[in-house]
């Protein structure tokens, strides 16, 4: 199998706290890719990193072959890694569909003249942006909900939301934090067909994860962050039996 | 009826309301009263460049007035008797605007990675700096000519003819102050039209993103400074328009019309009217710039009916009940008088 | 180097004051995050209203400072009472509004306040009846005056005052805790409400303390003295690091050396293209240049963007 992306050394820290030691990971075309650990061993920090969020210290990204420099968000998203965020962000004032349509931004031109005078690139361009937004918002089961405000979404639905949204900007790569929080038995189960179904359309998903049971049943290969440190990477299976790992959550619990 | 015909009917009755109220205003109040509404569409104008920064991109400035003082003092150094330069109203109103556009990204730009409130203290102090600069410009060389600014600055004129003077018109004399007014409301109207078509588009959907979550916005690929600062730029550009304006309709130009004031005058409109909705923005506009003058021409003769004589200064007495009215309006909505829908339902629950 | 120093004597008073008024302003936005717009006209009223009782005792026969005590008192308890309104009615009802609306509020309170001023004491400057002690000295080449020495001290002292209320008491335990988090000290038994009150009410004493101090160095008070000085006293505050209290100290003895020794030697330094009328644009230009490159402030803590 092709690997997407690559992560070698991945270092990061606050003040004088190290929230990332050296962390390296390689993530496959088309598999999902579950990151776990206990609370505060740096799986965010980790995605934070990686989307440009916030500078990394040391280390190199390579994706999809390329290496990505010290990038802004706006140029990962661009090179094709888009995510969703751990305590739902969404345009809260804007509506559904205008959600998605904002995440498409990266992928369409139209600048001020354009849309002071509607020339015809600029009306197919808007209309193919409205007929996208809507075929995502089908495609994660909200279309009937495509006019409301976000905030006026249930909570489920802002979870799909979301999704759709970074879909929208075409990843090759969907980073989801904890995608399930919050989330009733229903809900979650719905949302792991959801991610299935995304795999099984070619994409390849970055997945932090609480739910162990839901990680263990929809991820290929499972990486464990421990104090910032990567204790563990191979299928589910095999992590559960590991005993740093079980040491890493009994520790942590305890 | 069809929505559509309903709307073209609406634009009618709209049109020919516009194209009658300086004619009916001028003969049921005077003249005085068209020259008050010929600022409410300036102030509009303003609100409107304003509401795109504040409104759609939420970046609060404090110091929007600085880009009408560009607008305002280009046209001066360029059309009056104080460098014997005396270039055409076409050609020094799209060089303000440019101007004050590069002005809005000199100034926007350090500003960017800045917070809410601290972003408007540092535009609060951009615009003063522009004005103390603007007073004190007169030495070594003399540029701006200081406090006592420039007068004598050239009328407007369209196709030979200066607004300034009057003209007859199918039996209708016209005085400068409607043709003022027309060609004021004409440009306002665009700047409405060049609004709603950026609100409703790629640009326009990426400032209301920033505005939300800047965060997420990022995330979802929008280059926040560039699309912050073409907000920043878009606004002030509006703002060097209305400020050429201003400069030929008064044909007088001073550091004193570019104070703090003026700029939190031009934010109340759009807070108090309704942020980021261009209707309330109008609504905002019109009602700052009527209301004031209606009280100042009323409230010495009121004082006098009721107790005999001027008890407050009506100057006064108008700025208090601005500042309780501002007050009292965010109280009790504080979304503004007339908000989006979206946000009206909201409040409705 | 006379000029120097001179300045720098000028600088430490008026940085003082900054410093006074600027601790209002931090105090606030430690707590609430909000920066209080209308604390500058406070100022003045403290200002204005020390002078009228001043006034009134002026021929009384009691000793200068005794009367200037009685003025400052006066104002101190004006200035409070004025401080505890405006947050009851301007802030409080909308502390979970849009961002702007307090913002709007404050503007809307100055603008009140001005305007009464106007009504009150009229367009005309006043002049302050030299009650303080008035003699200069003399110190390598620069001279200072008693009533320079009684600000920074006075204001010294203050601020000390101040730093052991708010780290010493349990009072100031109270407040530093709502300014982590209103609602886990809620939980503990902290009644945020009377906590923000009592914020107001001493930071608006000490902006009477603040105007009185500044009508007696320059000899002058007027209506509209209140906008520009709380615009510095809040850089100041920015400088030092909004919400930290020594910052707000150090910002504003910072400022008005910084403005004191721009306005020496702009002249000199510029080659006479630019004069001293340019002093008000150093504490923007100041504020400009500490914003970009250090957002927090000089004392502040760092805090980075939360994904």
């Amino acid at each position: 199998m092709t690997v997407l992306l690559e992560a070698r050394g991945v270092t990061k820290h606050f003040g004088g706290v190290q929230a990332l030691k050296e962390v390296s990971l390689t993530i496959r075309q088309g598999e999902i890719y579950g990151l776990i650990g206990p609370n505060g061993a740096g799986k965010t920090t980790f995605f934070n990193v990686l989307t440009g969020l916030y500078p990394r210290d040391g280390g190199e990204i390579s994706f999809g072959g390329e290496t990505l420099r010290l990038a802004s968000p706006h140029e990962v998203a661009k090179a094709g890694i888009a995510r969703t965020f751990q305590n739902i962000r969404l345009f809260a004032n804007m509506t559904a569909r205008e959600n998605v349509m904002v995440g498409r931004h990266v992928r369409t031109r139209a600048g001020v003249v354009g849309a002071v005078f509607r020339d015809r690139r600029t009306r197919d361009e808007e209309a193919a942006l409205r007929r996208r937004a809507d075929e995502l918002l089908r495609y994660v089961g909200i279309e009937h909900r495509a006019d409301d405000v976000a905030r006026h979404l249930a909570y489920g639905d802002q979870r799909r939301l979301e999704i759709a949204r970074a879909l929208a900007t075409d990843p090759k790569l969907l980073a989801l934090d904890e995608p399930a929080a919050g989330m009733n038995a229903t809900e979650t189960a719905s949302l792991k067909s959801l991610i299935e179904g995304l795999r099984a359309d070619g994409l390849t998903v970055l997945l932090i994860e609480h739910d162990v049971r839901l990680v263990m049943g929809l991820c290929d290969r499972v990486a464990v962050l421990d104090y910032g440190e990567k204790i563990a990477e191979d299928v589910p299976i095999s992590v559960q039996r590991n005993p740093k790992v079980i040491e890493a959550y009994l520790g942590g619990s305890a | 009826m069809t929505a559509k015909h309903r709307s073209w009917l609406g634009m009618a009755l709209i049109g020919t309301a516009l194209a009658l109220a300086p004619i009916v205003v001028g003969a049921s109040l005077g003249n005085a009263w068209v020259r008050v509404l010929d600022f409410a569409a300036l102030y509009i104008m303003l609100a409107l460049g304003l509401n795109i920064v504040v409104g759609f991109a939420g970046l609060l400035d404090l110091g929007y007035i600085a880009f009408y003082a560009v607008g305002a003092y280009l046209y001066a150094l360029l059309a009056s008797p104080h460098f014997g330069i005396h270039w055409p109203v076409w050609a020094v109103l799209p060089l303000g605007a440019l101007v004050a556009g590069i002005f809005g990204v000199l100034l926007g730009a350090p500003t960017l990675r800045l917070r809410g409130d601290y972003l408007a203290i540092v535009t609060l102090g951009f615009g003063e700096i522009i004005r103390i600069f603007l007073n004190n410009l007169n030495t070594p060389v003399n540029i701006t000519n200081g406090p006592k600014g420039i007068a004598r600055i050239d009328a407007i004129s369209l196709f030979g003819q200066p607004l300034s003077k009057s003209v007859d018109f199918l039996g209708i004399t016209f005085s400068g102050v409607m043709l003022y007014y027309y060609l004021f409301v004409v440009l306002a109207l665009g700047i409405v039209f060049v609004g709603i078509r950026l609100q409703d588009s790629r640009i326009g959907r990426a400032w209301v993103a920033i505005r939300e979550d800047e965060v997420a916005a990022k995330a979802c690929g929008i280059n926040t400074r560039n699309v912050k600062l073409l907000a920043f730029a878009m606004g002030a550009t509006f703002g060097g328009v209305s400020g050429g304006l201003f400069a030929g309709f008064q044909e007088f130009v001073s550091p004193e019309s570019f104070g703090l004031m003026e700029s939190i005058m031009v934010l109340c409109m759009v807070v108090l009217g309704g942020m980021g909705h261009i209707p309330g923005v109008i609504l905002g506009g019109l009602m700052l710039t009527v209301l004031p003058e209606a009280f100042r021409h009323g409230a010495g003769p009121m004082q006098q009916a009721v107790f005999g004589k001027v008890l407050l200064d009506p100057e006064a007495l108008r700025m208090l009940l601005f500042g309780l009215a501002l007050i009292a309006v965010m109280l009790y909505r504080p979304a503004g008088l007339w908000p989006e829908p979206r946000h009206r339902r909201e409040l409705a629950k | 180097m006379d000029i120097f120093l001179q300045q720098i004597i000028n600088g430490l008073t008026l940085g003082s004051i900054y410093a006074l008024v600027a601790l209002g302003y931090t105090m606030v936005y430690g707590i609430l995050g909000l920066i209080n717009f209308a604390h500058g006209e406070v100022v003045m009223i403290g200002a204005l209203s020390s002078l009228t009782v001043i006034r009134l005792l002026a021929d009384s026969g009691l000793p200068g400072p005794v009367v200037v005590l009685i003025g400052l008192l006066a104002a101190a308890l004006v200035c409070m009472a004025l401080g505890f309104t405006i947050e009851r009615v301007a802030y409080r009802p909308l502390r979970n509004a849009p961002r702007l609306a307090p913002l709007i509020t404050a503007i809307g309170v100055s603008i009140v306040l001005q305007q009464l001023a106007m009504l009150t004491w009229g367009r005309s400057y006043h002049s302050v009846p030299a009650l303080l002690p008035a003699a200069t000295h003399e110190v390598l080449g620069a001279t200072f005056t008693e009533v320079q020495v009684i600000i920074v001290a006075v204001a010294a002292l203050t601020m000390a005052g101040l730093m052991l209320l708010v780290n010493r008491t349990r009072l100031g335990r109270a407040m530093r805790a709502t300014a982590e988090n209103p609602a886990i000290a809620g939980l503990m038994g902290v009644d945020a409400n009377r906590i923000i009150s009592l914020t107001f009410v001493i930071g608006s004493a000490l902006a009477a303390l603040a105007g009185v101090l500044v009508a007696a160095n320059y000899g002058i008070a007027h209506y509209h003295m209140g906008f520009i000085l709380g615009l510095k006293a809040f850089t100041a505050a920015v400088l030092g690091g909004i919400g930290n209290l020594a910052g707000a100290v150090v910002g504003g003895v910072l400022l008005g050396v910084i403005e004191a020794l721009g306005a020496g030697y702009i002249g000199d330094l510029t080659g006479g293209v630019l004069g001293s009328h340019y002093q008000d644009v150093f504490a923007f230009f100041v504020l400009i240049v500490v914003l970009i490159f250090r957002p927090s402030g000089l004392m502040g803590e760092k805090v980075s963007e939360r994904a």
